[in-house]
């Protein structure tokens, strides 16, 4: 039991991260025409708006809902500690939990049933989507059978994953905590460390810097300013086209 | 003055005979792909007609291009900033596949390998995204030669700009008219769909003006499928990654021209440097609706006028293009003899693909009549007036233009915003370069009639004479005017020879620096 711990809680964060990192970087340098959304919106639009629209909005609070309480413990509990916020607190995330399962579920069953779709679907993907639903009904279960976990996460969640980034695992209180609870964690490591190797990808080239660019762009394969001046023969102008 | 060069495109609509040779060329060349059967970067439409995809020009269905706000400015209709980023998990105004059509192929090898029996074995349609038999209700150009169908020329969104009457006029057996209507990119100046991309995967080029996806920053936001207002960016469904025409630069690059313009079979098409002054682009692309066609005229400038050069050489544009630029058939027809338009100005998105309007359908005006001749013929037969079609009487061809087959609202909504004027004017064009040439070749027209056409139209007797050359005469080299191929620029357009300059020679991935 204890040695199974060390593995899941341990061993495991530890290689998802590593492959997370190498992945990552290895497949956006190697094979970085394959980091796409693949969107499927060209084949069949109508069931997807039922499925993508609750799924990413959903999913999007809870991750940062997630990195928020791992990140800064201390607010969380703060904010905890009046009974009405927290209450406010967990009916939204647990909102947004449903609306990521209901999405998550449409998502699947259009991707099993429509012929189209099926031809854009790979094994990977079957997986995936099987592994975030699982993912998904035991965050709900842990969030109804296990009352105020943001709290608890707070207070001895975050610590445990504090201490794997400080070097220095400390499992004691993830060992003890009911198997639910250690499903939903082991299944977030398994996310981290097959995400490389997924569609999910394209949360890392989220458009952010869409918001500050201008609208148009024009690339100059030379710096035109310089091109005519005798000064610059040996200035390596890197053009950005490419 | 901030002057750029841009490679202008014009189709002549009067010669284009509708032969889908210039389809063909580039999808041999470059969409002949798995996830791009669908796409045709080049396509030839029958108008009035609906179109590929279904409908394209209906902004109140897919929301492409520009429009106004309550201040003036001008913001992208159905993307940009707010919208794009909040529908980007689902975008509402993407066509689907069943707005284009279900790419298909027929299942030959059947013919073949079917095992012996009573019947005869027969090649079914089957789809090319599922592999699965289908039945075929829609192909690239259904609308082919359907003036006049309930289904495509009724539907036509030009349409809107007439009264019923004038409708169903239109449409009246005697009457029916259809000309072609070719489109590629438009290369734009103010591109909607590169302001769209959320990535920055699309740019426009600053040497030629060709607007290009980059496969490799594409993220499959499909922002650009709704934002080109022409339907030309295109989502390949297989590699999830955005298409377009890229105006085959690399033929363009080595001097060659664009591969649907090479094959035309009617040489409608002329290609050519235009320079233009890019401080004005976001006042011409807000301009009145009236005045767009005008100002989008103001934007391209003279390129033998001494300033224009002079900036021009500032902003390091070469000799070769300079001259290119003066050299340039798209320059005459848009902008020298004004005999050219924009489709869809009312997009705002500048296009810089022209089109000098189709006249004969335009022209032809036909009764029935009651002639002697009548009567020596079987009864069913028609018979004309003799001041049809062809009347070379100039004062019955003034009169004509406006109760032409067409009517000119008609053009006027594709051509020019529905500004009837700028159509009218370049019809008359195009009739006095034709009734000079008949004045000269054939002579049964006096000279007071043919100076008073070209005086009209503001057009002189050696203009009309190299109009009449460029349209009808032109070689290969008068009809593509590609600047001298920078093969240094344009090597490394694609690939940066800096990065192996200095070295022992090319073929160093690394700069040869000295080790530590
Ligand atoms: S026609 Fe469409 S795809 Fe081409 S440059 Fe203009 S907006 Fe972009
Ligand atoms: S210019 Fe080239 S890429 Fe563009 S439509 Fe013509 S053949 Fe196709």
């Amino acid at each position: 039991m204890e040695l199974s711990n060390v593995f899941l809680f341990v061993g495991l964060p530890y290689a998802a991260l590593v492959i997370f990192l190498i992945g990552t970087i290895q497949r956006y340098r190697n094979k970085g025409f394959k980091v796409s959304s693949l969107s499927s919106q060209f084949l069949e639009g109508r069931a997807l708006f039922w499925g993508t629209v609750p799924f990413h909005f959903g999913i999007l609070v809870l991750f940062f809902g997630h990195l928020s309480a791992f990140l800064l413990p201390g607010p969380t509990l703060m904010w905890n500690a009046n009974p009405t916020r927290l209450i406010t607190l967990e009916i939204t995330a647990f909102a947004f939990g449903l609306s990521t399962l209901v999405g998550l579920t449409a998502l699947f069953v259009r991707r099993l049933t429509n012929v189209r779709i099926k031809m854009v679907t790979t094994k990977m993907d079957i997986f995936l989507e099987l592994l975030l639903l699982v993912q998904v009904v035991f965050g709900l279960w842990v969030a109804v059978g296990y009352r105020w976990g943001s709290s608890w996460f707070a207070a001895d969640l975050a610590p445990y994953l504090w201490s794997l980034f400080k070097a220095n695992p400390d499992i004691t209180a993830v060992g003890a905590m009911p198997w639910p609870i250690k499903v939903h964690i082991v299944g977030a490591w398994l996310l981290i460390g097959i995400f490389p190797y997924t569609r999910l990808v394209h949360f890392l080239v989220a458009p952010l810097h869409y918001i500050t660019r201008p609208y148009q762009r024009v690339m100059w394969n030379w710096d035109r300013k310089a091109i005519r001046d005798p000064r610059t023969p040996w200035s390596a102008m890197r053009p950005k086209n490419n | 003055m901030d002057i750029r060069a841009q490679t202008a495109v014009v189709f002549h609509l009067d010669k284009c005979i509708g032969c889908h040779t210039c389809s063909v060329a580039c999808k041999n060349i470059w969409t002949d792909r798995k996830g791009a059967e669908y796409q045709w970067w080049n396509n030839v439409e029958t108008k009035p007609g609906t179109g590929y995809p279904g409908k394209w020009e209906d902004q109140s269905i897919y929301n492409g291009g520009w429009v106004k706000d309550a201040n003036g400015r001008i913001q992208l209709k159905g993307a940009g900033k707010k919208k794009g980023l909040l529908n980007i998990f689902h975008n509402p105004s993407m066509p689907t596949v069943e707005d284009y059509y279900e790419p298909f192929t027929y299942n030959y090898l059947n013919l073949i390998e079917a095992p012996p029996g009573n019947d005869q074995p027969t090649a079914r349609p089957v789809s090319l995204i599922t592999g699965e038999p289908m039945d075929v209700k829609m192909g690239p150009n259904w609308d082919d030669d359907l003036s006049g169908t309930p289904d495509y020329a009724r539907n036509d969104p030009n349409l809107a700009a007439l009264t019923p009457a004038e409708r169903s006029a239109m449409f009246q057996l005697e009457r029916m008219a259809f000309f072609y209507l070719p489109r590629i990119c438009n290369h734009c100046l103010n591109p909607a769909c590169v302001a769209s991309c959320p990535s920055g995967a699309i740019y426009k080029r600053g040497e030629d003006g060709v607007v290009l996806i980059n496969q490799k920053v594409c993220r499959a936001w499909r922002m650009c499928v709704t934002a080109c207002p022409y339907k030309k960016s295109y989502y390949n469904w297989h590699t999830g990654k955005s298409e377009k025409c890229i105006l085959c630069y690399p033929r363009m690059e080595a001097g060659y021209a664009p591969a649907c313009m090479h094959s035309c079979v009617g040489r409608i098409r002329y290609i050519g440097v235009i320079l233009y002054d890019a401080d004005k682009i976001e006042a011409v692309a807000s301009a009145e609706p009236k005045d767009l066609v005008a100002r989008q005229l103001d934007l391209m400038m003279d390129p033998f006028d001494d300033k224009v050069i002079a900036a021009a050489k500032a902003n390091g544009i070469a000799d070769s293009t300079i001259k290119a630029a003066q050299n340039s058939p798209s320059f005459k027809f848009i902008k020298q003899w004004g005999m050219a338009l924009p489709l869809h100005p009312e997009f705002r998105t500048l296009p810089m693909l022209w089109y000098v309007p189709p006249l004969l359908p335009v022209m032809a005006s036909v009764t029935q009549t009651d002639g002697a001749q009548k009567d020596k013929l079987n009864p069913i037969a028609k018979t004309w007036t003799d001041n049809w079609l062809y009347d070379t009487s100039t004062e019955e061809l003034w009169g004509t233009v406006e109760q032409a087959r067409f009517p000119l609202k008609y053009l006027a909504s594709l051509f020019a915003a529905g500004e009837t004027g700028e159509v009218s004017l370049r019809l008359k064009k195009l009739m006095a370069v034709r009734i000079y040439r008949r004045w000269k070749t054939v002579g049964d027209i006096p000279e007071a009639k043919m100076t008073k056409a070209l005086k009209e139209t503001g057009l002189t007797q050696e203009s009309a004479e190299a109009i009449f050359y460029l349209t009808a005469l032109a070689k290969f080299n008068d009809r593509f005017v590609i600047p001298a191929a920078h093969r240094e620029q344009a090597m490394e357009m694609l690939e940066f020879t800096g990065d192996v300059k200095g070295s022992t020679g090319f073929g160093f991935r690394e700069k040869p620096e000295r080790g530590m």
